[in-house]
């Protein structure tokens, strides 16, 4: 093995050191050593060299060679040859391909605007900046979303949110931003970490290796950890407080008021670098924790001890998750959570909560080429037009439920094409899948990039484009530290990457936009190089946001980074007292008054509440006691598993053998009273539809609350309808809904919903759910 | 077994209080071994979640190498740790010689010494 280089022959194998992203995959990257032989993946090993895992991998990318090998792959562009849904393809070459896409958008643009076209991406994956650009610089239109996605409530409410407090991004301290890691001489364990709404180790979301928290807990943190269910963190943790799912705000404003209350909180830090903490204050006192305990079913001794606990051991950081987007209180959830941290002084100090940014700042995400998108049309926003922070540029992304109601309605105007990137919306994306499905079939024509067919192919493309995986493109990873490079190492059939795909319609579509030759230039203008070659690209300001600066990586290129590997940014605590996070290069946080805002102003301003506050989830069994009657149970979905990624990864065999059926845990006293044994199906409905799991008993939840997996679909099953990979049978998505958003268009309470749950029987499975929504126009109910 | 082998027998020494049940040796054995389907080189046992008497949760993996681990022999020789001990997302297995592996059994609780060869 050799670090000198990032190729070496061993074993008759060429290995080639990399960074797994995506696709397939998840939120982190890891360091990564591809062995292949000729374009053929013979196994894969964690790079031990690389910092960020440190060798280790999960079972997915141990399976790599099942992905990249598997006989399924979308090999060469398809286009549709029968009717929807028939899963009938013409192989074409890709210049046909792009003369059709390339036909079609001109006329639309021409005949209905460029905002008719909505670009689309699953979660934000290695295609985060590479579709909003195509989206914005290629389409000019303004309506970039992620897949139907409601609520945008998947880290854009807590995004949005910190934007307007502080306008920067907190993670938990786990020395990631340092080479030397945990040896870091400044670095310091955090004495207490609370894990709020997430189970990193299998989720490892926004660039967390979940793993991390292990490495800490065995150099001693203790843990807090609020969930709805027992996770194996849970176990180990000193307090698990288990509160009804769609509770956080009014948990964290109680545990807010003890420490307020109580006098636990850093005075010092709350005087110099924040605003509004009286107003935060009297607004507590709503919520003391005999208040907060009969909302939220966690003992009041417990909200008492847990909010002690971690202000009085400091530093102390707090590791959150999805479930904070996922109700309709999302915004005001993360608003209280991102207060206690700050009025605790655990702010960008060493096992806090630290302000990250992306290797270099070269990675402008959602909003990369926005300004290509003309100032009249980008008013067009769909979502603008009723949510402020839209209308204000606090946002990234075109409104998900907004861009479903355009479809359906045509209002404002009607849509005309999605371009879906590595996205399966009625999989997983869309809540309401049936409504979604229904939606995408109305629309004209639609592009899908992706790896495999998928059942959102099937149901709605009209052209099919595959995608290279994350050892088939140049590309890097920036989402945060250290900036690593991705290389092309083997070439797939006809694959090609993202950003080629995206660069060669640029360049038909518009292209001054796109004056690069090759993937690699792109890649030197993300990283600020090669300024002399493109002038015409570095006339427009790097991004929409004026706040952050543009990305440069110093004169570092693309491939002196894939000899390195990866490269650590300079990084520093206590940011705000140095005058690192102002363009005036002033002390204070990058805030009008260079101060947190504890009261947010800009909400009161908009007609919204400036302070955290908790709002009943739409279907709870205090907001609609009589649907509760009939569905009396609480549901919550989404928890992840460690063989998928979201719909991905159920082609592979050996996931399969560890994990064959779509499961909803059901606490066995509920279960005996419901007649339902471990291991049997069961149907569960709520008011809107219905799908088919498997029973697996496990007291780690309260008995009135179930936890259904999501992201099911069957490609083992007949693409065509009316099976369609059976998309809809197990979907957990026929239940829950689109539309119900917090009052800053952000959040949805996806995490908690009422269902009910009956055995499977032959009689009541006559018609199975693909079919009656295939076939028989879906499951009826008025559709908000 | 002779007297050489005794003295030179390598282990495997596992933290198993910090197993997280990930399956990440699993599938790390699986591939190295080129084992066919359902075969495994490497098991995770699951114990709970239980709640004990004392109102403290019980949830226990503990991983255990079969009768198919060969404890890497070839990757070893290589210069390499065994698979399962490189991915272990935990990081709570390490490998060498049992004399070494024992000494170390005895600083912490809830640590497991296995010898498969």
């Amino acid at each position: 093995m050799s670090n000198e280089t990032w190729q070496w022959q061993e074993d008759g194998c060429t290995v080639s050191r990399s960074t797994q992203w995506s696709g397939p995959g998840c939120h982190n990257g890891c360091g990564i050593l591809y062995y292949t032989k000729g374009d053929k993946l013979i196994k894969v090993e964690g790079d031990a060299t690389n910092p960020y895992n440190a060798g280790r991998l999960c079972m997915r990318c141990l399976n790599l060679t099942e992905a990249v090998n598997h006989p399924d792959r979308l090999k060469w562009p398809l286009k549709r040859a029968g009717n929807r849904g028939e899963n009938k393809w013409e192989r074409i070459p890709w210049d046909e391909a792009y003369d059709i896409i390339e036909e079609k958008v001109k006329s639309i643009k021409k005949d209905y605007g460029p905002e008719s076209i909505i670009g689309m991406e699953g979660t934000g994956r290695n295609i985060i900046w590479q579709v909003p650009y195509l989206t914005y610089a290629g389409f000019e239109s303004p309506n970039y979303t992620l897949g139907f996605l409601s609520g945008d409530a998947c880290y854009l409410p807590r995004a949005a949110q910190q934007a307007v407090m502080q306008s920067d991004f907190f993670v938990t301290d786990c020395a990631q931003h340092f080479e030397t890691r945990y040896e870091t001489p400044e670095y310091e364990v955090p004495k207490v970490i609370i894990i709020w709404g997430n189970n990193p180790i299998i989720s490892n979301g926004d660039g967390f290796f979940g793993h991390w928290i292990i490495d800490l807990m065995r150099k001693g943190s203790k843990l807090i950890v609020i969930d709805p269910k027992l996770t194996w963190l849970a176990s180990k943790a000193d307090f698990w407080l288990q509160l009804r799912p769609g509770t956080d705000s009014a948990l964290a404003m109680s545990m807010l008021n003890v420490i307020i209350n109580e006098s636990l909180y850093d005075k010092e830090f709350v005087e110099k670098w924040t605003a509004g903490f009286e107003k935060l204050k009297e607004c507590v006192q709503e919520y003391p924790p005999e208040i907060a305990s009969e909302i939220t079913w966690v003992p009041k001794e417990m909200i008492i001890e847990a909010a002690r606990f971690y202000a009085k051991n400091k530093p102390a950081a707090i590791q959150w998750g999805l479930a904070v987007d996922q109700q309709v209180t999302g915004i005001s959830a993360a608003q209280a959570i991102t207060s206690l941290w700050t009025i605790t002084g655990n702010v960008d100090v060493p096992g806090g909560n630290v302000i990250s940014k992306s290797g270099f700042n070269v990675d402008d995400g959602y909003n990369c080429g926005i300004e290509w998108v003309s100032e009249d049309t980008l008013q067009k926003r769909l979502g603008n037009e009723s949510y402020p922070l839209k209308m204000y540029g606090f946002a990234s992304t075109a409104h998900g439920d907004s861009v479903l109601k355009a479809i359906e309605s045509g209002k404002p105007y009607p849509v005309k094409m999605l371009w879906l990137q590595t996205t399966n919306p009625i999989a997983n994306m869309g809540s309401e899948a049936p409504r979604v499905y229904d939606a995408m079939r109305k629309v004209d024509f639609n592009v899908v990039v992706d790896l495999f067919m998928t059942p959102t192919a099937v149901a709605c493309a009209d052209i099919v484009l595959p995608a290279g995986m994350s050892l088939e493109r140049d590309s890097f990873r920036a989402w945060f530290a250290p900036l690593r490079a991705i290389s092309k190492i083997i070439q797939y059939e006809e694959c090609k990457s993202d950003e080629q795909i995206v660069l060669d319609l640029g360049k038909r579509l518009n292209p001054a936009a796109f004056p690069w030759k090759t993937v690699e230039e792109w890649l030197e203008w993300k990283f600020g190089n090669a300024k002399d070659h493109y002038p015409d690209a570095f006339q427009i300001p790097w991004s929409g946001k004026t706040y952050r600066e543009r990305g440069n990586t110093r004169g570092v290129t693309f491939k002196e980074l894939q000899e390195r590997g990866w490269i650590y940014a300079d990084w520093q605590y206590r940011k705000y007292e140095k005058g690192l996070l102002r363009r005036d290069r002033q002390p204070g946080f990058n805030t009008a008054d260079g101060k947190i805002q504890l009261f947010n102003t800009l909400f009161d301003d908009w007609g919204l509440n400036p302070l955290p506050y908790h709002e009943e989830p739409p279907e709870s069994p205090y907001s609609a006691p009589e649907l509760y009657k009939e569905y009396p149970l609480i549901l919550t979905s989404g928890a992840r598993s460690w063989e998928f990624f979201h719909s991905e990864h159920r082609q592979q065999p050996t996931m399969r053998i560890f994990h064959p059926d779509p499961l909803v845990t059901i606490h066995p006293d509920k279960a005996k009273e419901l007649g339902i044994k471990d291991g049997d199906w069961v149907w569960l409905e709520s008011k809107r539809g219905r799908c088919k799991q498997k029973a697996k008993l496990a007291a780690t939840l309260n008995p009135k609350v179930v936890s259904a997996e999501h992201g099911w679909w069957f490609p083992e099953k007949p693409g065509a309808e009316p099976i369609l990979f059976g998309v809809f049978d197990s979907n957990i998505n026929n239940l829950t809904a689109q539309c119900q958003n917090g009052e800053t268009g952000y959040g949805a309470p996806n995490k908690g919903l009422l269902c009910k749950i009956y055995k499977v029987t032959e009689e009541n499975s006559q018609v199975m759910p693909t079919m009656q929504v295939t076939k028989m126009g879906g499951f009826g109910y008025d559709r908000k | 077994m002779t007297e050489n082998k005794a003295s030179s027998r390598n282990g495997l020494l596992i933290d198993y209080e910090f197993c997280t049940g990930c399956h990440s040796c699993e599938v790390a054995c699986m591939k190295e071994l080129k084992l066919p389907p359902e075969q495994y080189g490497i098991r995770v046992l699951e114990d709970g979640p239980r709640k004990t008497p004392k109102g403290k949760w019980d949830w226990t993996y503990l991983p255990f190498p079969t009768s198919l681990c060969d404890l890497c022999e070839d990757r070893v020789k290589a210069g390499k740790k065994p698979s399962c001990v490189q991915h272990c997302q935990a990081a709570i297995m390490t490998y060498g010689p049992v004399e070494e592996l024992s000494k170390k059994l005895a600083e912490k609780p809830k640590m497991v010494l296995f010898t498969p060869v």
